[in-house]
């Protein structure tokens, strides 16, 4: 499609840029006390952009001659992300960190990052697939380090321009020799290329394999490409922990899952031959092996934290291993257990760490021992909180449950030659319920008994927690209309 | 005659030369000029295939996309590195540890 035609399916990108505008503006006209209304004025936009999503309905077309797509697939994903900036933004009122700076640019720079997470989830070009995750990175790396006078902040930002470069810049130099045997940098035409290939061009297709799955990797934070993740986590303000490990992690799968299906896929629509162009490496078996040790390391090093916040970071990098556990399939099951996981662990996750926010500016920690005693001063709090961990280990009758259903269901039926994955995958789960009971065990168990309760002050803090709480919960037994809605979503733009 | 493979090689030796600065380089600057020479690497490959290969004008385009992002990751990872200076007195990114290892 040319580039005004595309312009009139672009309506939900364009009307984030117009806000990401507008909140510029607004933020020079309020001042430094008034700076929190500029979320405001973000958040209507982002409203007006989840309409315009929902509107543009399931034309499939590739926009800006052909290095967008427009499918049900880059739709679900831009749902998710508005849904997580949305709650982030509102999370963000009660935020202690960010007290004392002005956040007229923090809000424009979460919408930019949003607009930069709607092209990561529908590029088809590995021109836009660049950008896109340099948008996104550049985004981060500003909203890591945003507490300027903060230390932690500070070193959080520098570890993460120094990987977020690092990595992107190897993902650039495999897509180069990509490039460079296809003669493209459209994924349709890419894949047509590469099955002409000739037996010699293996090497070079392997190696740039490798490299694009460096850039991947480090955008969802799989081992071994996952060193920046507990230190950026641990030091950015926590209303943008808790949005890099949901939003950015939703929209690396879908890149991932897009690419890999489309360049080294044999052209179906998500058939069981998904990694045909490279026969020659085990390379199923290789994601398998990453994904093991993703959530394996994740797990372990969790266990050992004493900081709530700090584990909750390590324990993103397994849940990234739950996910991946289904990509060595490239299965519509798979995919669909991804996504589906995807939503589930959102509404979670972000709880949890609201929680800790919570928490942080009423107390003014962040370690377990700050959470002794929680449940008798704070019951509604850590009522919700101990129904986010239980969500989080996955245990029934809670969404965690469903979402690790689903991914164990397709790891199964791919074949016997996964069952051990499968094993591994509930091997974690197990590991897992220690740390996050340990939560609830400090909170209820630790501690002195206090007769004096304290309910949230705030209005808005008990909506967001509730509204966060509910599908945590109700999806974990109520899930029908979601499994509908993700299941139509499971097209993907397949070419022209 | 400079042939493709020659131009390949220049992009493989600045990628390698990029890969040991940023892992042997201790300073936060220099760190990124190893990195500044992996995507320059990427980019002489870019334009060696476009020039050599017959291609389309994407090589180039894609070049040009890099040169641009370069320079605003740049810009961005030099304020964070000023900044660290104003709060560390430092830019070893090894002394810049106060987070847990």
């Amino acid at each position: 499609m040319s580039n005004l035609n595309s312009l009139t399916h672009f309506w939900p990108e364009l009307i984030l840029t117009v806000t990401v505008l507008v909140a510029i503006i607004a933020d020079l006209i309020y001042r430094k006390e008034d700076s929190f209304k500029v979320a405001w004025w973000v958040l209507g936009g982002l409203a007006l952009t989840l309409f315009a999503v929902r509107m543009s309905g399931g034309a499939l077309s590739g926009l800006f001659m052909g290095t967008i797509a427009m499918d049900p697939f880059a739709n679900f994903f831009k749902v998710l992300v508005l849904i997580s900036t949305t709650f982030v933004i509102l999370m963000s009122f009660d935020s202690a960190d960010l007290k004392g700076y002005r956040v007229g640019e923090y809000f424009s720079i979460l919408a930019i990052m949003a607009f930069g997470l709607f092209l990561m989830a529908s590029a088809i070009d590995v021109i836009m697939v660049y950008l896109a995750i340099e948008i996104v990175s550049i985004m981060s790396f500003f909203l890591a380090g945003y507490l300027k006078k903060n230390q932690s902040s500070n070193e959080a930002s520098l570890k993460y321009v120094i990987y977020g470069a690092f990595s992107s810049g190897i993902m650039l130099y495999g897509l180069s020799l990509l490039f460079g045997l296809t003669g493209t940098t459209k994924f349709f035409e890419m894949r047509e290329a590469i099955a002409q290939l000739g037996p010699d061009a293996n090497l070079a297709l392997i190696l740039s394999a490798v490299f694009i799955l460096v850039g991947f990797g480090y955008k969802i934070s799989a081992v071994p490409f996952h060193f920046w993740t507990p230190d950026v986590y641990e030091g950015s303000p926590t209303t943008i922990t808790a949005y890099l490990s949901v939003a950015p992690k939703a929209a690396g799968f879908a890149m991932l899952i897009r690419f890999f299906n489309q360049v080294f896929g044999d052209g179906a629509p998500l058939g069981s031959d998904a990694w045909t162009a490279l026969n020659n490496v085990p390379w199923p078996q290789l994601v398998a092996v990453l994904a093991a040790a993703t959530m394996t390391v994740g797990n372990l090093v969790a266990i050992q934290q004493s900081s709530v916040k700090r584990m909750l970071a390590y324990s993103s990098i397994a849940h990234a291993g739950y996910m991946m556990m289904a990509l060595p399939l490239m299965t519509q099951s798979g995919v669909y257990g991804i996504m589906i996981y995807l939503l589930m662990y959102l509404f979670m996750n972000l709880g949890a760490f609201y929680v800790v926010i919570y928490v942080q500016g009423k107390i003014g920690g962040e370690s377990f021992d700050d959470y002794n005693g929680l449940g008798w001063r704070m019951p509604f709090v850590a009522g919700v909180m101990t129904l986010f961990m239980v969500a989080l280990t996955g245990l029934p009758p809670t969404a965690g449950f469903i979402g690790k259903f689903y991914i164990f269901a397709a790891v199964i039926e791919a074949g016997s030659q996964y069952y051990w994955l499968a094993f591994v995958g509930v091997v974690n789960s197990v590991i897992s319920l220690y740390y996050y009971i340990r939560v609830v065990k400090h909170m209820y168990l630790s501690g002195d008994r206090s007769d004096s309760i304290s309910m949230p002050t705030s209005n808005l803090t008990t909506v967001i927690l509730i509204a966060l709480a509910i599908p945590t919960f109700v999806f974990g037994w109520y899930f029908s209309d979601v499994a509908d809605w993700i299941h139509n979503s499971l097209v993907i733009f397949q070419g022209m | 005659m400079a042939s493709l493979s020659s131009y390949l090689l220049v992009g493989a030796v600045l990628f390698s030369l990029g890969l040991y600065g940023v892992v042997t380089r201790r300073n936060g600057v220099a760190v990124l000029m190893g990195v500044e020479l992996i995507l320059n690497a990427a980019n002489v490959n870019f334009l060696a295939f476009a020039r050599f290969g017959g291609m389309n004008m994407a090589g180039h385009v894609y070049a040009l996309f890099v040169i641009v992002l370069a320079a605003a990751e740049a810009a961005v990872a030099l304020a964070i590195i000023i900044n660290i200076f104003n709060n560390f007195n430092t830019i070893n990114v090894d002394e810049v540890s106060e987070l847990k290892q």
